[in-house]
């Protein structure tokens, strides 16, 4: 799940440099020294932690944008999908017609508006958000996705659209093999 | 970096305008965060909110925190800079004036003429309320929002004319002459440079903000004056980042002057620091299709950009900022007091809301992480934790109580740390279990949740109430120079 992936890299993260500033607080209260020893050895540890954020940065720009979810939206019909015309009123999803949905199949959801903004997230049977994308008066963007598990999926506004937002669930039933 | 023996003496009018800000934006982050927690506590099911109440109090929670952001940013900015520059006081009455009437007809709009579009009011929806809201009182808030974008307009053109009349251009004053002509020439202060990298930014945004506003205002009334969702989305969001990052552009400055004299060390305004300001001045404006990553129409170009800027977006708080911060305090034997500790904490809020903010950049996690509570969550953490310690270490700083620090500070001070982590934290917890943002009711397995958040938001609440009411009663001690 890359929920977890995120949650336990940004608690590291956030606890690692938690950590460096009770450090540097309580080394306050110990020995004073001079300052452009400390600004010396600081530029130089600075210098090396730059080029690890940039060198980092740039590994992971170059790995998590070779596969990013706008092809369907811009014409790539390479992979054979269920297509599911979907459109966001206020405050219901209308779902076209379409074919049975079984677990594993790849499903586009083919996503606009009728009146205001709205966004549709794909939530798997635990409740947990599989993906999403923006559903806007005069534009159509098409979501792709997996469904890998049988059961009960939920279409949620992702996007505040008036009084009854919240409310504003659907649902697909996604078949067993 | 403070020298204070070449100060001029503050004008009654200057310290009095600078006085009336800082109350006014203690007593009003009060009032909004009471606004947040009982959104928190009505979703907690803890008490009962109707729907149509909650967008109400979300619309003005949003509005109001980011106007009165924006209002005691400006404040600590003019304060600092005008130690530099010669700033008209004049304007500054004159933007707290339109803020205040903008103010009027934004809670008329919301509270009276039923508005509840949101904060970015996102065209169409002005108009297509189904009934919940009329013309006039969405008219209301935007026209309130556009006059209290006229007034901080008024405020940044005065400030540019001022730097640019001492220092001849803005290149000069980004110290771009330093940076890459390689000029022997000093520096400029630090708030001088943080000012100029705001106007720029600012006067763009707020440019942006006001066009997107007359074109939804001009659609209310005439509506068959057709309008892009997809234009407005893109100058909402451009003017709405823009705006609510420069806060703490602005709001940083009060370190740079404060924590110096703390540590009694100086921080030095050098290339690497002129580099970080000119490449944040370009990041904060380029980075704003990240809001858009999910409007899979927008072009690819710009929505991986937004992703890059994201991360790059990040460098100069984490390796200039606040490493300088940490660098100033290692081993400097600073006194901590509820000045030092809440410029210092400040320090630590901005700098680890960056992390969630900056993975939630990443497209592929953006996928399933926006508009969910995750987004909430990095932005309360740089805005309760750092950008609201840096407005209150300022005003007790200027109220003098800094020296008078005492238990019940210091504890007040750990209360609000914990609770602005763990509401930072609550939401992320949601954000992990894909709760969505901005809904009035949620399902019954989110409620706990909610639970959890409701009670450090009153604890930060209690806290910033003990702060406000603290840094009132102190103001006939208040120095200002």
């Amino acid at each position: 799940m890359i929920q977890d992936v995120v949650l336990v890299l940004t608690l590291v993260l956030m606890g690692a440099l938690m950590a460096v500033f009770i450090v540097v607080a309580k080394s306050a209260s110990t020995e004073v020294v001079e300052y452009a020893p400390v600004q010396k050895s600081a530029y130089s540890i600075r210098s090396k932690f730059f080029w690890v954020l940039l060198v980092a940065s740039l590994i992971i720009t170059m790995i998590t944008t070779v596969d990013l979810p706008y092809a369907a939206t811009h014409g790539d019909t390479s992979v054979a999908a269920i297509e599911i015309d979907v459109e966001g009123r206020q405050w219901f999803w209308a779902l076209g017609e379409h074919e049975d949905i079984h677990a594993g199949d790849t499903v586009v959801f083919n996503v606009t508006a009728s009146d205001v903004n709205h966004g549709i997230g794909i939530y798997d049977p635990s409740m947990r958000m599989l993906g999403q994308t923006q559903a806007m008066p005069g534009y159509a963007n098409s979501l792709r996705l997996t469904l890998t598990d049988p059961g009960t999926y939920k279409l949620l506004c992702m996007e505040y659209c008036g009084l009854a937002h919240h409310a504003m669930i659907s649902e697909i039933e996604v078949l067993g093999n | 970096m403070n020298n204070s023996t070449a100060i001029a003496p503050l004008p009654g009018s200057s310290r009095t305008a600078i006085l009336v800000y800082l109350s006014i934006s203690a007593i009003v982050f009060v009032l909004m965060m009471v606004f947040g927690t009982v959104m928190r506590m009505s979703q907690a099911t803890w008490i009962g909110v109707n729907p149509d109440l909650f967008y109400q109090i979300m619309t003005a929670h949003g509005a109001g925190m980011v106007g009165i952001s924006g209002l005691a940013g400006s404040v600590v900015m003019w304060y600092f800079l005008r130690r530099y520059v010669d700033l008209t006081v004049g304007i500054l009455w004159a933007n707290l004036g339109l803020f205040l009437l903008g103010v009027v007809l934004i809670l008329g709009g919301i509270f009276l003429g039923g508005y509840a579009g949101g904060w970015t009011f996102l065209f169409p929806l002005p108009s297509n309320s189904m009934g919940l809201w009329g013309v006039s009182g969405a008219a209301s808030f935007l026209i309130g929002l556009l006059l209290i974008g006229v007034g901080f307009l008024l405020l940044y053109l005065d400030v540019a004319r001022a730097i640019i009349a001492k220092y001849g251009s803005l290149a000069r004053s980004l110290g771009w002459p330093q940076l890459f002509a390689k000029s022997d020439a000093e520096c400029p202060p630090a708030a001088v440079v943080a000012a100029s990298m705001v106007l720029i930014v600012n006067i763009a945004g707020i440019l942006a903000g006001a066009v997107v506003l007359v074109l939804i205002i001009t659609n209310l009334f005439v509506p068959e004056f057709e309008v892009n969702p997809l234009l407005t989305k893109n100058l909402t969001y451009f003017f709405g980042h823009v705006f609510i990052n420069a806060t703490i552009y602005q709001a940083v400055i009060a370190v740079y002057e404060i924590l110096p004299e703390y540590a009694k060390r100086p921080w030095k305004v050098n290339r690497v620091f002129l580099a970080a300001w000119s490449a944040s001045t370009v990041m904060v404006m380029a980075v704003y299709p990240h809001h858009l990553l999910m409007d899979f129409v927008m072009p690819t170009w710009a929505l991986v950009m937004g992703q890059v800027f994201s991360y790059l977006g990040g460098f100069p708080i984490l390796v200039v900022t606040a490493f300088g911060a940490l660098t100033l305090v290692y081993r400097s034997g600073i006194k901590w007091d509820m000045v030092s500790g809440l410029l210092f904490l400040s320090m630590f809020g901005w700098a680890v809301g960056v992390i969630p903010a900056v993975i939630d950049g990443t497209i592929a996690v953006n996928n399933i992480m926006h508009n969910t509570m995750w987004v909430p969550g990095h932005f309360h953490m740089y805005l309760t934790v750092g950008l609201v310690s840096m407005l209150f270490g300022f005003k007790f700083y200027v109220a003098n109580l800094g020296e008078k620090t005492s238990g019940l500070d210091k504890v007040a001070f750990w209360l609000f740390a914990v609770g602005g982590v763990g509401l930072s934290l609550t939401f992320l917890l949601s954000g992990y279990n894909s709760v969505p943002r901005r809904w009035a009711v949620h399902l019954p397995e989110w409620v706990s949740y909610s639970g959890y958040a409701s009670v450090v938001s009153a604890l930060v609440v209690v806290t910033v109430i003990y702060f406000a009411v603290r840094f009132i009663a102190g103001l006939k001690g208040a120095r200002l120079a």
